[in-house]
């Protein structure tokens, strides 16, 4: 026989201990640092470089010789057609850092609309809004579609149909239609954005709850365990992994969505907004910064999603 | 003595309808399996062993012919939780650990949870693993592993204990050592125990009777009592009592082989 253990010490020693947070958080894997810094410094490189050809037919170039010159106008331009990278972030500082959150009006403090924040905020509620009853949606459609024989072949095409319509088409049917009963504001966007983010969560799962191999399944059976049971006991946390996985997919569309669900809103607030009225007055600087929070928004709420799949296998005894 | 068989088989035949044509798993076989014997099915593969187990399980249909479990059918026997079940895998859920994931039939059960504690320690006990409740399946050996799924299996005191190739995967010196923990086991619980293995000393070694099965149609050809003493030792395997059953076995095995190899 194997030694057996005393309880206090061995098995623990194993694993038994949580993993220390700093490992949760490291979303960059060991050695991937300098690949990851060169390529970044590639593309901004070739960013600059760029800045010149794509703006030359701009007045403000016209009279400039000699290429330093050319290169030192096209990297100042007011309203450039690609901006250079620290007008970008110069901008999003002035928009963000450089503007008063806050704003006092007769109603008390209420977020300034001349904030970036205030509109990243906007996108951000509907988004998890959206996401949040895309979710719950995709799982029960995957419930269903798994425990009724009749909807697996009823309801699947459907689903995928319904992807199959491009979102810029319905968006503003779906802001109208619901706009001309009341409904306004947060909801009809978190609606197109669940109706983006619901399939890959609802297709995952159906995956996830069949995912149980068939001898996990008979013991079951051996048991005489209930429908509820199974899908308690097994085919739920057998389908974690994969609800995880459609969850990154999800939670990025939702964001898309939300922003779709802001354009044809008459530009009144959120990244879609600023898209828009950036589009109106040529203020391409503000259109990029706009890009550029709502690319930060995404990495946030994916890395969110990653560090709640990570404390949650951790919690079910992954392999670490 | 007027208790029933642990397990009657009367004409069982059961064939599975595929794409190529019907599959005769099983062809009128018949065994009466008493009480407390540990009875062992062997035979090449595809020659219905498992799916006989599976019959016992309620896990497969027979096509025809009659079967009892416990004097009930075999449904019956199933709701009743008569049988643990073995599977070749050890089949542990990875989320749960070995505790967890031997009181999952106790919870299935409803039985409340110091209960389910105490059983899981007690069984966990009986196949030597103490101290092994908090790990979880990914951290044990592939013995170990198959050694808890036989806690689970023993968790709810069922009458029998079916195991279909426990031991199938594990190497040949791990093999040995859990043959002869579950020769113990059987002779401490006086469960009845239905074995499904391709191994000829395997067989010979843990089983009171040995039921010798045949491809194509899956049949029973020969049915062998195999009593070597209630005290066996791996020893056991050089007496010359053990290599005349061994040798019987496997002429059975040979009379009944169906392939054209």
């Amino acid at each position: 026989m194997p030694a057996i253990p005393t309880t206090t010490s061995a098995p623990l020693a194993i694993t038994g201990a949580a993993p220390p947070l700093t490992r949760l958080l490291s979303g960059v894997r060991r050695g991937a640092l300098i690949p990851v810094a060169t390529m970044t410094m590639v593309i901004i490189a070739v960013w600059y470089l760029a800045c010149l050809p794509m703006n030359r037919d701009l007045p403000q170039l016209a009279n400039v010789v000699g290429l330093a010159d050319r290169y030192e106008v096209a990297w100042g331009l007011e309203r450039p057609v690609l901006p250079a990278p620290h007008q970008i972030v110069a901008e999003l500082y002035a928009s963000t850092l450089g503007t008063a959150l806050f704003r006092e009006t007769a109603d008390g403090f209420v977020l300034n609309p001349r904030n970036l924040l205030t509109h990243a905020w906007v996108t951000v509620s509907a988004t998890l809004a959206g996401f949040a009853i895309g979710v719950m949606l995709g799982i029960v459609l995957a419930i269903a579609i798994t425990e009724v024989e009749a909807l697996r072949i009823s309801l699947m095409p459907w689903i995928v149909a319904s992807q199959t319509v491009p979102i810029l088409a319905v968006a503003p049917i779906i802001i109208v239609a619901l706009g001309s009963i009341g409904i306004v504001g947060l909801l009809p966007k978190a609606i197109i954005s669940a109706y983006l983010s619901f399939f890959p969560v609802a297709i995952g799962m159906v995956k996830g709850f069949g995912s149980p191999e068939a001898m996990l399944l008979d013991l079951m059976r051996t048991y005489n365990a209930s429908k509820a049971q199974i899908f308690l006991k097994l085919r739920w946390p057998a389908s974690i992994p994969l609800l995880f996985a459609s969850l990154k997919v999800s939670i990025s569309i939702s964001l898309v969505g939300a922003i779709v669900g802001e354009l044809p809103t008459g530009a009144q607030a959120g990244i879609g907004a600023r898209l828009l009225s950036g589009s109106y007055y040529g203020q391409t600087v503000q259109i990029w910064s706009a890009l550029a929070i709502a690319a930060i928004l995404a990495s946030l709420l994916i890395a969110a999603v990653v560090l709640a799949e990570r404390l949650t296998l951790n919690a079910m005894g992954a392999r670490p | 003595m007027s208790s029933p068989a642990a397990i009657d088989i009367r004409n069982l035949s059961l064939t599975f309808a595929t794409g190529d044509g019907p599959v005769y798993a099983l062809d009128n076989a018949s065994l009466t399996v008493d009480r407390g014997a540990f009875i062992s099915f062997i035979g090449p593969s595809g020659c219905g062993k498992t799916t006989l187990l599976r019959v016992i399980a309620d896990l497969e249909h027979p096509t025809s012919g009659n079967i009892s479990v416990n004097g009930a059918s075999p449904r019956q026997a199933r709701l009743n939780r008569h049988y643990g079940y073995v599977f070749q895998a050890p089949a542990l859920y990875p989320w749960r650990t070995v505790e967890a994931n031997v009181t999952l039939p106790l919870e299935i059960f409803g039985l409340p949870s110091a209960e389910r504690k105490a059983r899981a320690r007690a069984h966990l006990a009986m196949v030597n693993l103490s101290g092994f409740e908090r790990k979880y399946p990914w951290q044990l050996s592939g013995g170990m592993q198959q050694r808890v799924s036989i806690a689970r299996a023993l968790s709810f005191e069922p009458e029998l204990l079916l195991m279909d190739e426990p031991f199938g995967a594990l190497d040949e010196i791990v093999r040995d050592r859990l043959n002869e923990q579950l020769l113990d086991l059987w002779a401490r619980t006086g469960k009845t125990v239905v074995f499904v293995t391709h191994s000829i000393p395997e067989a010979v070694f843990l089983s009171t009777r040995i039921v010798v099965m045949s491809p194509r149609p899956g049949r029973i050809i020969d049915v062998i009592d195999c009593d070597l003493g209630p005290k066996r030792t791996l020893d056991i395997r050089e007496s010359p009592e053990f290599l005349r059953i061994a040798h019987r076995v496997r002429e059975g095995l040979r009379a009944g082989h169906s392939y054209d190899d």
